[in-house]
């Protein structure tokens, strides 16, 4: 390995880990709005309990969120000095907007939001959930810009040094790539949360706990996961895929497999992709489907890796397309759970069906999974280029940063979080098992749940 | 402009400064002042609320210096490689033990992160205190713009230096002590009781390591870094950065000793500031010296975004730092007042 692998591959892994914490906290902070909204309108305190204890699940999400995120700003300058020193005036906007428009609001307003309840009062309290709200979208439309510029780079011009100068603001906000990136991933945000909550309430229907909080995390759970992951098909993820095949089609070849160009071109469902015979193997194919999807048109010309040099192609073609294929994969599969769900939930099925019940409990990791794909498919589609057309991924990295002092702290990261997963999967259970019917009591220690 | 990105770039560093160092400092009195799980909560109550706005300065400072001098961000963050990793994963771990720490009430799950936590914020004091003993120092920049420091070589600050060496380790230690004593009287200031007493007592105590430091580090810096001298000759209104600091100083013993709480605080926060800008000043024009030679220095003019992307950043910066202000308004004034156990919380 050298340092630009171990480079590579702890960015990967640090981001990973660190996605896996906002992903939940901003679609769960318009899940908690929703309920702090219903719990004003009706004045029914079974919602605000309902939201403390899901304020209470966002906060330890949200202190995991914040102290992974601070490596992932920190490692642009310690492992990516040469991007950073070239892009620094384009990102490093973004990045202090993020800083200074979102991150201010959320800190100020969710330390009000979660110990100042009684404080407040009902309406100041409802608007302190959504201004944690704003912020955590806020935050998260800073960061796909910043993405968004990386995969499609505008309003830039080149100075004689060779640094990336920002010469309209408006473009990099306005990036055709962030229009749809960005509602593609928040609604993947809300995906996550609804699942998870309509996991944790069929959890407490299976094992016979907080049952009245049970049904409303369901129902609340299965209704805007249904949605959002319908919306996530169109218009979504059908605009985001057209928008990878305008900007990036040697990407878009490789992520849908298509070796040659062809007209009528098919969707590959399954397969695999050989790199030798340049062929894909076992495939279940549709054909002209792909054309269709992409032109609406049956019999127009899709781009295959062949209309491409080999130096333009991303480095790890079947990894990318595996990636595409499961994020595809289970975002339909989500569509199907959550529709027959919501469907049961008319007639009050849902609550008594141990099927249905077991396969939402069992559905909770993967929202996480598909996003994490998503996310590996943005990224290895992006490769060789680490700001597309512009940077090269091998340029970017720290000239001074050794392979040795890299492992270190690659090691280092690893251990970190595998140790602070399993407390914070311990403090989650427990938690959850404490559910939102039991408090803690205002005065005195926290009690033991058993 | 580029002089405009400077001082707010070291503004925020300054704020970030005044109020984690706060928090920070609490960490390092944790252990001592803090003797049960009640007076060990409120310790964390007096700072919980606010903890992570004030470490939103640092990433909001970060970025801002990524924005408007990425050459010293891609630089000075690369060849400090190592410290700053281990800065790194003392923020993870001192968040996640505030964070944590009375979720569960249990004799092993919370003393476990009262140690996290302490330690943790005893490690961060340092290290910024010998980041910027480093910074004062220089460090071994060459033609390629690029350098990298080992964490410690031989100690001594000349040659091959490392990292750690004698001058960066007193600078560590000041800036410990400082935190420690500025932690205690934020902590004073929010709670009563016996737990208030020994926070004023630990102040009291810490002020005098306080003292010996700041007399101590003026006297040495300028062997180590003869530009500090220089400048200060030829701009004498900069003298006024070092009586802030003084002031500061003066007041911290005098108004603790007299209990007034929030001006023992002010007094330290205006300690701090002193401290901070002292440093700026000194340093300017240079942001980064070179031990190697002057040519390879970065400063503010060599290290600066180009021109169109501080022009555009200027136009947001300001209406953002002024709703940043609004905000911290609110959080704090959410927060008024003594802190107790009752309600929900740390």
């Amino acid at each position: 390995m050298d340092a630009l692998t171990v480079d590579r591959i702890q960015f990967a892994f640090t981001l990973v880990f660190h996605y896996l914490f906002p992903q939940l906290t901003m679609g769960l902070a318009l899940l908690i709005v929703i309920f702090k909204t219903v719990a004003l309108r009706t004045g029914k305190e079974h919602y605000n309990r309902a939201a403390r204890f899901w304020a209470r699940i966002f906060a330890v999400n949200f202190a995991m969120g914040v102290v992974t995120g601070i490596p992932m700003e920190f490692q642009f300058g310690t492992n990516w000095a040469g991007f950073s020193k070239a892009a620094g005036g384009v990102l490093g906007q973004t990045l202090a907007m993020e800083g200074i428009f979102s991150f201010f609001l959320e800190s100020s307003f969710l330390g009000l939001f979660l110990f100042g309840e009684r404080r407040l009062g009902p309406i100041a309290h409802w608007l302190s959930a959504f201004l944690v709200f704003l912020g955590s979208w806020l935050s998260g439309f800073f960061i796909i810009a910043t993405n968004a510029w990386m995969q499609h780079p505008v309003g830039y011009q080149i100075t004689p040094t060779g640094q990336i100068d920002l010469v309209s603001l408006w473009s990099l906000l306005t990036n055709p790539w962030l229009r749809w990136q960005y509602p593609h991933n928040m609604t993947a945000s809300v995906i996550t949360a609804s699942v998870v909550m309509a996991a944790t309430g069929a959890f407490y229907l299976l094992s016979n706990i907080h049952l009245d909080y049970a049904r409303t995390f369901l129902r609340t759970g299965v209704i805007a996961g249904a949605i959002a992951s319908c919306l996530m098909m169109y218009p979504l993820g059908d605009s985001q895929g057209r928008n990878v095949a305008q900007y990036q089609p040697v990407t878009f070849a490789a992520m849908e497999g298509l070796f040659h160009t062809e007209r009528g071109a098919p969707l590959a469902i399954l397969g695999q992709p050989d790199m030798q015979a340049q062929t894909l193997d076992n495939p279940l194919i549709v054909p002209n489907v792909l054309s269709f999807l992409t032109y609406r048109r049956w019999k127009a010309k899709v781009k295959g890796l062949d209309a491409f040099p080999r130096s333009e192609w991303p480095d790890n073609v079947p990894l990318l397309y595996y990636a595409y294929h499961n994020m595809v994969g289970l975002g339909t599969f989500f569509i199907a759970i959550l529709l027959i769900a919501a469907l049961a939930l008319w007639p009050g099925w849902l609550y008594e069906s141990r099927l249905l019940l077991w396969a939402l409990m069992l559905l909770a990791p993967f929202p996480y999974i598909a996003t994490t794909f998503g996310w590996m498919t943005a990224e290895l589609g992006r490769q060789p280029w680490l700001i597309y057309g512009l940077m090269r991924t091998s340029q970017g990295a720290s000239p001074s940063v050794s392979e040795g002092n890299a492992l270190f702290t690659l090691i280092g990261f690893v251990g970190m979080y595998g140790v602070l997963s399993v407390l914070f999967l311990f403090l989650i259970y427990f938690e959850v098992q404490r559910g939102p019917a039991r408090e803690a009591p205002f005065n005195g220690p926290v009690r033991n749940p058993n | 402009m580029v002089l405009f990105w400077f001082w707010a770039v070291a503004a925020m560093l300054t704020i970030y400064a005044v109020l984690d160092g706060f928090d920070i400092g609490a960490g390092i009195v944790h252990l001592f002042v803090a003797r049960n799980d009640t007076e060990r909560r409120l310790v964390l109550r007096s700072i919980g609320p606010v903890w992570d706005g004030n470490e939103v300065w640092l990433i909001a400072a970060g970025g801002t210096l990524f924005m408007a001098f990425p050459t010293l961000y891609a630089s000075s963050f690369s060849g400090f490689y190592l410290p700053l990793s281990l800065v790194l994963w003392l923020l993870i771990l001192r968040g996640i033990a505030i964070e944590f720490r009375s979720k569960i009430a249990s004799p092993v799950w919370s003393p476990f992160w009262d140690v996290v936590f302490a330690s943790a914020s005893a490690g961060l004091a340092g290290f910024y205190g010998v980041a910027i003993g480093n910074v004062v120092r220089g460090v071994p920049l060459d033609q390629s713009g690029f350098f990298f420091l080992t964490l410690w070589t031989d100690f001594r600050v000349g040659g091959r230096v490392g990292i750690l060496d004698w001058f960066t380790i007193l600078v560590g230690l000041a800036t410990f002590f400082a935190m420690a004593a500025h932690g205690s009287l934020w902590v004073a200031l929010k709670t009563d009781g016996e737990l208030e007493t020994r926070c004023r007592q630990a102040a009291n105590l810490l002020w005098w390591p306080v003292l010996l430091f700041t007399v101590l580090i003026p006297i040495v810096s300028p062997m180590v870094q003869p530009h500090l001298l220089d400048r200060i000759a030829h701009h004498p209104w900069g003298y006024i950065f070092p009586a802030f600091a003084l002031a500061g100083l003066a007041g911290m013993r005098y108004f603790n000793r007299a209990q007034s709480a929030i001006q023992a605080f002010i007094a330290s926060s205006l300690y701090v500031l002193g401290i901070a800008t002292s440093t700026t000043f000194g340093l300017c024009p240079y942001v980064l010296p070179s031990t190697i030679d002057s040519r390879f220095s970065l400063s503010i003019a060599n290290a600066a975004a180009p021109p169109s992307a501080q022009r555009i950043g200027f136009f947001w910066f300001i209406p953002g730092i002024i709703l940043a202000f609004v905000y911290l308004r609110f959080g704090y004034r959410g927060f008024a007042g003594k802190v107790d156990v009752e309600g929900q919380g740390y």
